[in-house]
């Protein structure tokens, strides 16, 4: 195995490629209106955000990252279960995803 | 020696007859109601009568005089001044206390049958035994600030009884207007215990009258203005000129009340305080001459108002501020003694008078109106007697009560001088008119035919006879314990001195011309009381129109006193109306209105317009608020980022680090 791979490939890439990533999640969820779309775009800024924590761990050789992705993605799970299941209970109640239309709670 | 005489019980026990009656009186069945407010002001003159006794040592005393109860705890201990919550009994206090305690207690039986078909049956009791409580405070009271509590407070019970036929609209007025012009003299007592304070550190009344003894120099000046606000206080809460307006309007109130309240027993209050403060007034020679001019001014102006009253109540009333001007005057020559002998035995008639009164209107189904009464001896035959122990008392025809008070202060006063003269020539003049007018009173209302046949008077239940025959006895016999004896008894607590002014036959001999001018004044008093009651005999009974044909006569003179000088008036122009328009515009609309109102306005507008332009973030769009917060991560990353901005964030350590050096 090369374990020179992560030399190789610049620091900076891999954050570019978290943020480009985050920014993905984070215009997908201002702009899309179907609920699960921008379900989905949470789940894109939180492996953004889980790209960085492996980066620096690789960088600084410190497991408290690695430990940290672990987390989140334990947390981005049980959210997926608990979300979706919140979805499918607004289309059963609404007959629709557009957020814009969810607002029964708005004044 | 010094046992415990339990004064504290003396104002509790009607606080507590209060508080029965006043939370439970509706529910309670009327005897019990009965039973708790008599018991409460009879147990509190047994409590004043074994205390009496003790003195007089017809029991064994448990204490002798005076005698102070302090509640232990500290009142007020604020830097260098203390104030105890005490009680003194002395021999100032225990006169006052019989007073109060005993004619309270006869007034209490009486209302019984007077107030008898009243709705408020329980609530006149209560506001009667509350004033009882604060009465006996105010008597009490060992310092000035628990005498301004008891002040204050029979103001309130007199406000609450004047004010007792509320849905009588003058009813409610008169007691507004009493409150409002005491108002007036307690900002005096307030004033004068301020200056107490700085000047003497100090409100209990010994150790005023001790720090002014061992230091001289204390004349004129400071204690003059002290001196001068309680005497405003006491002739705001005493109906004195200038503030003598609202006890005329005060007779509102149930009679009783007029008879316990406005006669008896509150009124006096003020000169119970002149007496109690003596020794103020002692040092301000000033303050006496000023004393002693407004209780004369008071006495003959209120005596010639009284002249052409016709409601029976109001011709008492103006009766009353007269008798509490001789008190004043007798205060105003230093004869304190007098004035209090006088203030006992007036308590006796006035209150007397009153009654007998109150059992005519009652009799007569509510009639005031002298005009429509007459020939009521052969209707009320009981109380046609004690009437006339009253009037003749008042008059001071001996050997009734009044006679020997009134004549102690007069006498007093003839002997301050030529200033003294002359007030005494004024308390001769006033007795004049004070005789006519009680003998007036006393033909239309129980000589002559009846006026209104149709009215089929009757006579007084029992329990209202039977303390009017009480205090008919008292008014007999009030005088006959002599003003020497009294002075004598009184000295220890308003000073040598008046006791000296009071205790003049005692201490002259028999042939000495003192004597003579003695029995001269009192053959002159005597005179002038028969010669009023001969005028008021040709003029209301043998030459029944001459007072028509006098008043078509003079229409001026007679309009100026059936006007009661217009001070009402006079008062509403000069005082209450712009007053009124003070607070009305400027106050009202400028002040409330502009002012306040539109700062109101001005900062409600402000958080108004603030909402509406902050509404809009709240918008409820999950997204916008998403965009919100991604914007705001963003300033925080460029924050962080460009290097200007690191600077400004750390410059308030830059600061904290500049500090700690």
């Amino acid at each position: 195995m090369n374990l020179n791979f992560a030399q190789e490939v610049p620091l900076s890439w891999y954050l570019i490629l978290s943020a480009i990533l985050f920014s993905l999640g984070v215009v997908g969820f201002l702009i899309k209106r179907n609920l699960i779309t921008v379900f989905m775009s949470i789940e894109l800024m939180l492996n953004g955000v889980n790209l960085s924590f492996v980066t620096f761990a690789q960088q600084w050789h410190e497991v408290k990252g690695q430990i940290f992705v672990f987390f989140v993605m334990m947390v981005a799970a049980a959210e997926a279960a608990v979300g979706l299941a919140i979805i499918i209970a607004v289309f059963r109640a609404r007959a629709t995803l557009a957020v814009d239309r969810i607002d029964l709670m708005k004044l | 020696m010094n046992g415990n005489l339990y004064l504290w019980l003396i104002p509790a026990l009607p606080l507590a007859g209060f508080l029965i009656n006043g939370i439970l009186g509706r529910r309670l069945p009327k005897w019990v109601v009965t039973a708790v407010a008599l018991l409460a002001p009879l147990a509190a003159f047994g409590l004043v009568l074994n205390a009496a006794l003790g003195f007089f040592g017809f029991i064994p005393a448990a204490s002798s005089l005076p005698y102070i109860e302090t509640c232990p705890q500290a009142w007020i201990n604020i830097a260098a001044l203390h104030i105890d919550f005490s009680f003194v009994l002395d021999q100032l206090s225990l006169v006052m206390l019989l007073v109060v305690t005993g004619v309270g207690f006869l007034i209490h039986v009486y209302s019984v049958g007077y107030m008898g078909d009243d709705e408020g049956y329980a609530r006149y009791f209560s506001y009667l035994n509350l004033f009882l409580f604060f009465m006996t405070v105010l008597v009490l009271a060992g310092n000035a600030l628990v005498m301004f509590i008891g002040w204050e407070g029979v103001g309130l019970a007199s406000y609450l009884l004047i004010g007792f036929y509320f849905q009588k609209k003058s009813a409610a007025d008169a007691g507004k207007k009493a409150f409002i012009v005491n108002r007036i003299g307690d900002f005096g007592f307030l004033i004068a215990m301020f200056l107490l304070v700085s000047n003497f550190g100090t409100l209990t009344f010994t150790e005023i009258a001790a720090k002014l003894g061992m230091d001289p120099g204390w004349h004129g000046g400071v204690v003059t203005v002290i001196a001068l606000c309680l005497m405003l206080g006491a002739a705001g809460k005493s109906a004195q000129l200038p503030l003598y307006i609202w006890l005329p309007d005060a007779m509102e109130g149930p009679t009783p009340v007029s008879a316990l309240i406005h006669a008896a027993t509150m009124v006096t209050a003020g000169v119970y305080m002149v007496a109690r403060t003596h020794v103020l007034f002692d040092h301000s020679p000033f303050a006496l001459g000023v004393v002693a001019t407004m209780g004369a001014a008071t006495a003959i102006f209120a005596a010639t108002i009284a002249l052409v009253q016709n409601d029976i109540k109001r011709v008492l009333a103006y009766s009353t501020i007269s008798q509490l001007g001789y008190m004043f005057l007798g205060c105003g020559v230093a004869a304190y003694s007098a004035a209090i002998f006088h203030l006992m035995t007036h308590a006796f008639f006035k209150a007397l008078l009153f009654l007998a009164a109150g059992s005519v209107i009652h009799g007569l189904g509510g009639e005031q109106d002298l005009r429509k009464m007459g020939g009521l001896w052969k209707k009320l035959p009981v109380t046609f007697a004690v009437t006339t122990v009253g009037v003749l008392a008042i008059a001071g025809i001996p050997p009734f009560a009044g006679f020997f008070s009134k004549d102690a202060i007069l006498y007093a006063a003839f002997q301050q001088g030529i200033y003294g003269e002359i007030l005494w020539g004024v308390g001769i003049v006033t007795a004049l008119l004070t005789s006519f007018y009680m003998f007036r009173l006393w033909y239309l209302a129980f000589l002559g035919e009846s006026r209104s046949p149709e009215i089929h008077p009757h006579e007084s239940p029992w329990s209202m006879r039977g303390p009017l025959v009480i205090l008919a006895l008292l008014s007999i016999c009030g005088g006959w314990i002599g003003i020497e004896r009294f002075g004598a008894f009184l000295a220890p607590s308003v000073g040598a001195r008046a006791a000296e002014a009071s205790n003049w036959s005692l201490a002259i001999p028999f042939t000495s011309l003192h004597l003579s001018l003695e029995i001269c004044l009192v053959l002159i008093a005597v005179f002038v009381a028969l010669e009023g009651w001969m005028i008021a005999d040709k003029y209301y009974r043998r030459k029944p129109e001459r007072p028509a044909r006098l008043a078509a006569d003079f229409p001026g003179g007679y309009k100026l006193l059936a006007g009661k000088y217009f001070v009402d008036e006079f008062y509403g122009a000069t005082v209450v109306k712009p007053l009124l328009g003070f607070s009305t515009y400027i106050l009202g609309w400028v002040v409330d209105v502009g002012i306040l109102g539109g700062a109101a306005w001005l900062l409600g507008g402000i958080a108004t317009f603030a909402g509406a332009i902050l509404q809009r973030w709240q918008s409820g769009n999950l997204r916008s608020y998403a965009a919100w917060l991604a914007a705001g991560a963003a300033a925080v990353l460029l924050f962080l980022l460009v290097p200007w901005a690191t600077v400004l964030a750390n410059l308030p350590a830059i600061h904290l680090s500049m500090a700690g050096h």
